[in-house]
């Protein structure tokens, strides 16, 4: 009996799938839930999940594993999901050293991957491929941004350092292209750091006028809280990642009026943006970060191309995330030839609302920014 | 690199080690006395930083939060020793670490249900706050003297601890020969409890003076056990000496090989090519380190038995 309603149920699916494109997509989502870098993964599953419950599809199906931030675990859950439980679309990494290590072998199986965090430069040129998309940004924009605004803000010789990782080195190679002033000293620290006294007294030795620093998650926090007792006065900018909601309330006053870039912020008005703020705030109970944006956006890009193919035909599927038709919450996007994001760099500054530390707009810094490797790229 | 700022490096070398020494001294104890590994150290650190950073946003006092931190990770210690690592103690050392692995996923899945993925605000105490000058020009924070000086005094009174009271005699002759001690009537259960408790406050207090400097969140014990592993191999398991000289040692070394190195590589290759090699090399350093000294000494430098 049991048989002939497995049999009956699969003979309806396939009626079904060849009428209308019912075929359920399988995500997989390997991402940071615990350690030092935890507040990244868990904005990313949050954004992602919200988009997924607020369109209602039972056709997207995700499951959702934890790295621990291990380059050697994320494989290992890569390897499984995609032999094991045959996802068709991965996603969900945030660290640049974890996606260099899963990425290539996972595209290179026939999966989709769309970072909605890390975007290392390998990947955006010689290393691009068809099936990956990256629907937050090539690591070097959110830094370039900044170079530009340290000229604009008058600073000559700045004191820039970042951690010892892939991300860490396209962020001073981002922040150099457009700086047109002198580095006072490029430090790399270990990643995962807490304890920044050392570079500190650096900073204080080197005599800079400011200070770049691109050090996400519990990194960034230790090191603001620790700059902020230095006796050191000189001001520090740096990307979102130094400055998100999730930074911003453990560093305290300390970040206030600190410039930062970012290609999101709660207060881009446009109707996704206001919509998806809201629904964030309602169902978690917290302000939104930028990583939270980011999740939101790759689940309604495949959502959207959901609607338009089937996803066991890669390279319809392929086409229609390609279109990127769908509201992204940061206003205008589409995809460079790469798939790398084209999209606007806000810089920002630390305000307070209320009670809260959070970001405010305070101008565009790159226009229409796509990535510095897209040339190198065959696709 | 002028003399202020090796000055500088230095002093923040040796708050470093002084921190691990915390850390190092409850696990040293723990293993010397009841040849126990814990893994679950790390976690009574993070204990002690979340019971700060709750007690002190709740009543606005840094120094609540530090006794509460002080009081919460010593009893926290007595309880987890009470209900699982008591039996423990006649296992396999495979099995402690297998068990005290399980109780750092408890403590961090149960602190995570209780507070969140998020890191938790926790700022140093007003009458800390700022940086003083130090002779020869240099600029140095309150805090870090601060813990230094606790450091230092902490260090201090465990030597007058294990080497003048009654329970240091207990401590010591239980890490001679535990079933001599008890024959001779002395109550080891009570003493390991107290041992473990005592090693849970340090490491609680180590976590709230160090949460008040960088992120509050879970999981922040675990890189600095490894360093205390370090240590204590380092210092010779079981030695409170070893312990505070190993830990010393370890922040100095770690921290000038982070400022240094690169700067020496910058002698003979391009800038961008000496920060990335002296960076991983100094994130060796320690580990290096280690090493050395296991080759010339394999007990570590003051193996309990042999002071």
């Amino acid at each position: 009996m049991k048989k002939l309603i497995a049999a009956s149920l699969l003979g309806l699916g396939l009626t079904v799938s060849a009428g209308a494109l019912a075929e359920p997509v399988k995500v997989g989502m390997i991402t940071t839930l615990s350690g030092g870098g935890s507040g990244l993964g868990v904005d990313v599953r949050d954004g992602f999940m919200l988009a997924a419950k607020m369109a209602g599809n039972k056709d997207l199906e995700v499951i959702v594993e934890d790295d621990a931030r291990k380059p050697d675990l994320a494989v290992q859950i890569a390897d499984k999901m995609i032999q094991k439980e045959k996802v068709d679309v991965l996603t969900g990494i945030i660290w640049s050293n974890l996606a260099m290590a899963v990425v290539p072998s996972a595209v290179g199986q026939g999966v989709f991957y769309l970072s909605p965090n890390a975007g290392p430069s390998m990947l955006a040129g010689k290393g691009c491929h068809e099936n990956y998309f990256n629907v937050a940004w090539q690591n070097d924009n959110l830094h370039e941004a900044m170079g530009g605004h340290a000229n604009s803000a008058g600073f000559k010789k700045t004191f820039i350092l970042a951690p010892n990782y892939p991300a860490g080195k396209d962020a001073l190679t981002g922040f150099k292209r457009f700086y047109e002033g002198d580095v006072a000293d490029e430090l790399y620290t270990k990643l995962g750091q807490t304890d920044y006294a050392a570079e500190i007294a650096q900073i204080r030795a080197s005599g800079a006028d400011s200070v770049f620093f691109f050090l996400p998650g519990g990194m960034g926090i230790a090191f603001m809280k620790q700059y902020a007792q230095s006796g050191v006065d000189i001001p520090v900018m740096g990307p979102a990642f130094s400055f998100d909601q999730g930074i911003l309330g453990a560093v305290g006053e300390a970040a206030l009026g600190v410039k930062n870039s970012s290609q999101w912020s709660k207060d881009i008005d446009n109707p996704a943006n206001k919509a998806f703020v809201e629904a964030f705030q309602a169902e978690y109970g917290r302000l939104p970060s930028l990583y939270a944006s980011q999740g939101f956006d790759t689940a309604n890009l495949i959502l959207s191309a959901m609607q338009k193919a089937d996803v066991k035909d890669a390279d319809a599927f392929r086409a229609a995330l390609k279109e990127a038709d769908f509201d992204s919450v940061r206003g205008d996007f589409k995809f460079d030839s790469n798939q790398h994001p084209i999209q606007d760099i806000y810089v920002r500054e630390v305000i307070k609302e209320g009670d809260v530390l959070t970001n405010k707009i305070i101008g565009v810094g790159l226009e229409d920014r796509s990535s510095a490797y897209v040339g190198d790229c065959k696709l | 690199m002028t003399l202020a700022l090796f000055i500088e490096q230095l002093l923040n070398g040796i708050q470093f080690g002084v921190m691990l020494f915390l850390m190092a001294a409850g696990l040293t104890l723990v293993f010397g006395v009841m040849g126990l590994i814990n893994l679950a150290h790390g976690s009574l650190y993070m204990i002690g930083a979340f019971l700060c950073a709750t007690v002190a946003l709740a009543t606005g006092s840094f120094w609540l939060g530090l006794v509460a931190s002080l009081a919460g990770a010593a009893a926290a210690g007595a309880i987890v020793e009470i209900v699982v690592i008591r039996r423990l103690y006649d296992r396999d050392h495979l099995d402690q670490v297998l068990a005290t692995f399980a109780l750092i996923l408890i403590f961090s899945e149960g602190t995570r249900w209780v507070f969140g993925s998020f890191p938790l605000y926790l700022d140093i105490p007003a009458a800390l706050q700022g940086a003083v000058s130090l002779p020869g020009g240099a600029q140095y924070p309150l805090y870090r003297l601060s813990i230094i000086v606790v450091g230092v005094l902490i260090a201090f009174g465990l030597y007058l601890l294990i080497s003048r009271t009654r329970l240091g005699m207990r401590i010591r002759a239980g890490e001679s020969d535990r079933e001599m001690i008890g024959a001779l009537g002395v109550d080891i259960r009570t003493l390991y409890t107290v041992v473990f408790a005592l090693g849970a406050a340090l490491a609680g207090l180590a976590g709230a003076l160090v949460g008040a400097i960088q992120s509050v969140q879970v999981g922040m014990g675990e890189p600095v056990l490894i360093l205390a592993f370090v240590v204590i191999v380092i210092g010779g398991i079981g030695s409170i000496k070893g312990a505070l000289i190993g830990a010393i040692l370890v922040g100095v070394v770690d921290t000038l090989g982070r400022i240094l190195l690169p700067n020496f590589f910058e002698l003979f290759m391009g800038p961008s090519q000496a920060t990335s090699v002296g960076s991983a090399l100094a994130s060796m350093a320690i580990y290096i380190l280690m090493a050395i000294i296991l080759a010339v000494k394999p007990q570590g430098l003051f193996a309990a038995g042999s002071q």
